[in-house]
């Protein structure tokens, strides 16, 4: 009771926008969906939702899912559930689930044919739980991307690199020129996904899934995985002058030039869009870092609280189908730049970068993301890592790839 | 409020007691009930919700092989250590040098004292920025002329706690000193005539009689600058948020992180017990000194 008050009492102090009653059922969504990019695309789903005479409560919380995620959490458990909210689909929920605080969405499921509409069946296997339902997929992010930046290659009088290896080779005419060759930004989260994305674009499809789905910790202190941290060491070189913290400032050093290129999920081409590049032209982007393509299943979900409230259950049936809706899908996914969950929908308007995910997404070159794979103390250990060996240049491979083992052989 | 029947003992002061009540049951419930709590949980594995599922010392035997600890234990221990010893010296010349009847005294303590009114996230985020390469100290610096000036702490691994103790100090010391310069008036001036009779020269005067006299005054001191010093948090989430990478992560904040982005309940227990038995292990001496010495004089 007391821990209940206590996280209530938090929780409220965060979010002050109580759903008063009104003729249409107001539900409360919560998200971290903050930056340019991301606050057009969800101004869509609003949209969606409103016109089926609902109405959708923004509960935008700021500062990226590692702050919004506690909030969200001690709401819930704290007994002051929101109608609606924003994970990555994977494990960022599971307990919440066994705790029987979600709602079960099975029937929804079954009755609108979830199971074949949904693609790849990955997606929805990470949100059943015990043979049950709890959230809706609502696109697919995948952290695979390198992303180059024109102008800047164009002021080092260098060729656009077409694999990781290439652009690792740049670097120095990059430097040469004043231009920082990789911008990784100072949270930790930042760190730690470049490496993953490194370890499946130079270890290969096979050692990611070595490492992170069977947790074989040999194999993490072993040869193969020394290979990935001399790429994660090229990169740490490479950055060792980004002075920014969030992702999308060190998108817009790309943006602007200043810095070469940014590995980044593909949420960061919504950042690309806000500022009016074109791809292809100024920008360009590189799936699995131009050696081994492929994109992660990781992405967004929305889970619905176990509300005791009628009015609210029904409304969060209408959002569910909202969110699968073809129109819906389509609207949200081309300004957040990510891809739609369902195979059948017309994406004539989308990018080139875009298409190159839906032509590798359409050859079933994908993997499970580390979310789905790892539980949250695994990746907070992880990310703990890697932020540590970015920021210190004189941190050894050997010992880096040594504490790396030891997270691999206790992850859960 | 005085009876004509001279009452129980119980009942004596009833209004008092019956105020205190929600301060007593506060203090039972929330402190002392919390700590149990927090202590016996972080014995078992609880993740995001809390499971009385023991596994022995393993939190324990985890949390002292990992390194973000480690250094967040080497970080208190040096923030500790610098805001211990500046904040108690300059706040005391502060306040020998204000107790010296100048002029304006009431402008200076206010300018002093003023930076204590900021929370530590506002002190946090001016020294960020005062400390930022780009547009602080440095760069003021480097146009003035000296353009090979370097100065940015925060950006450094191996000094980046000194960093956020100069933004520690800058905000603890007006306080410190108002503290030291009510103590310094509390002495009587009759002291200091005796002292200047003698010959005494003014500083052996503080050192070896005013300082030993405001014994109670320093006590009170060094228990909140203390109290300061083990709950830092909000100043190095302002100023770095641990960064750059983990060098200036410090204990709270450890906590913080594993028991909610981590969902690792028993592991942020495990933390903050750890912070509580070093508060212990500090306090209990002393306090046996303090109060047991009495009983027996």
């Amino acid at each position: 009771m007391r821990y209940k008050f206590l996280t209530g009492a938090f929780a409220a102090t965060v979010a002050l926008n109580f759903a008063g009653p009104a003729a249409a059922t107001d539900l409360e969504v919560t998200h971290w969906w903050t930056s340019g990019g991301e606050a057009a695309a969800v101004a869509e789903l609003a949209k969606a939702f409103d016109a089926t005479g609902n109405h959708w409560v923004d509960g935008a919380i700021a500062g990226s899912g590692g702050t919004a995620r506690p909030i969200m959490i001690s709401r819930i458990t704290g007994g002051d559930p929101m109608g609606a909210t924003q994970f990555n689909h994977g494990r960022q929920a599971e307990e919440l689930v066994q705790a029987g605080l979600m709602r079960d969405l099975t029937d929804i499921a079954t009755k609108d044919k979830w199971t074949e509409i949904v693609r790849p069946k990955s997606l929805l296997d990470s949100c059943t739980i015990g043979g049950k339902i709890y959230c809706v997929p609502v696109n697919i992010h995948s952290w695979q991307w390198l992303w180059l930046s024109n102008e800047a290659f164009q002021k080092a009088g260098v060729p656009m690199p077409k694999d990781w290896n290439e652009f690792v080779a740049a670097a120095p005419a990059l430097e040469k020129a004043g231009i920082i060759p990789l911008a990784v930004g100072g949270q930790p989260w930042q760190a730690s996904g470049a490496f993953d994305v490194l370890l499946a674009a130079v270890g290969g499809t096979d050692a990611f899934l070595k490492v992170y789905k069977d947790k074989d910790a040999k194999f993490a202190a072993g040869p193969e995985i020394a290979k990935v941290f001399k790429a994660a060491d090229d990169a740490r070189k490479m950055a060792k002058n980004t002075n920014v913290q969030d992702w999308n400032q060190a998108t817009n050093l790309v943006i602007t030039g200043k810095a070469g290129g940014q590995i980044m999920g593909d949420w960061a081409q919504g950042e690309f869009q806000v500022a009016g590049k074109t791809a292809g032209k100024d920008y360009a982007c590189l799936p699995g870092l131009g050696l081994n393509e492929v994109i992660a299943t990781g992405g967004d979900a929305f889970y619905f609280p176990l509300l005791k409230d009628e009015a609210k259950s029904k409304a969060q049936e209408v959002l569910a189908e909202t969110l699968l809706d073809p129109k819906t899908q389509v609207a949200f996914n081309l300004k957040k730049g990510s891809l739609p969950v369902r195979g059948d929908v017309d994406l004539n308007s989308a990018n080139d970068c875009m298409k190159k995910g839906l032509a590798i997404l359409a050859k079933g070159a994908v993997i499970p993301w580390t979310d789905q794979l790892l539980s949250q103390d695994s990746q907070k250990q992880k990310e703990d890592l890697f932020s540590e060996f970015f920021a210190k240049p004189d941190m050894t491979l050997e010992e880096a790839q040594k504490r790396f083992a030891n997270i691999i052989a206790s992850a859960d | 409020m005085s009876n004509s029947e001279r009452p129980n003992q119980l009942f004596r002061n009833l209004n008092a007691k019956i105020a205190s009540v929600p301060m007593i049951l506060t203090a039972l419930v929330v402190f002392v009930g919390g700590t149990a709590w927090t202590v016996l949980y972080s014995f078992t594995n609880s993740k995001l919700l809390p499971r009385l599922n023991f596994v022995g010392l393993d939190q324990y035997h985890r949390l002292w092989s990992t390194s973000r600890w480690l250094i967040s234990i080497e970080n208190l221990l040096i923030y500790g250590a610098i805001s211990l010893v500046f904040s108690l010296v300059i706040g005391f010349l502060l306040a020998a040098l204000l107790d010296q009847k100048i002029r304006f005294e009431d402008t200076f303590r206010t300018i002093f004292l003023y930076p204590f009114a900021l929370s530590f996230i506002v002190t946090g985020l001016v020294w960020q920025w005062l400390l930022n390469p780009d547009f602080g100290v440095q760069r003021v610096v480097r146009d003035l002329g000296w353009t090979s000036f370097s100065f940015d702490p925060l950006y450094n691994s191996s000094i980046v706690i000194y960093g956020i103790s100069i933004a520690a100090l800058w905000q603890g010391t007006g306080l410190i000193m108002c503290l030291m310069l009510a103590g310094l008036r509390g002495i009587d001036e009759d002291i200091w005539k005796a002292a200047r009779v003698d010959g005494i020269p003014a500083w052996k005067t503080y050192l070896f009689i005013i300082i030993p006299m405001m014994r109670p005054v320093f006590i009170t001191t060094l228990v909140i600058i203390a109290a300061g010093i083990v709950k830092v948090y909000d100043l190095v989430v302002a100023q770095t948020s641990g960064g750059p990478g983990i060098a200036s992560e410090v204990p709270a904040k450890y906590v913080y992180d594993y028991m909610f982005f981590a969902q690792n309940l028993g592991q942020g227990f495990a933390a903050s017990t750890m912070m509580l038995l070093s508060v212990v292990i500090v306090i209990v001496p002393w306090a046996y000194l303090e109060f047991g010495g009495k009983k027996r004089g």
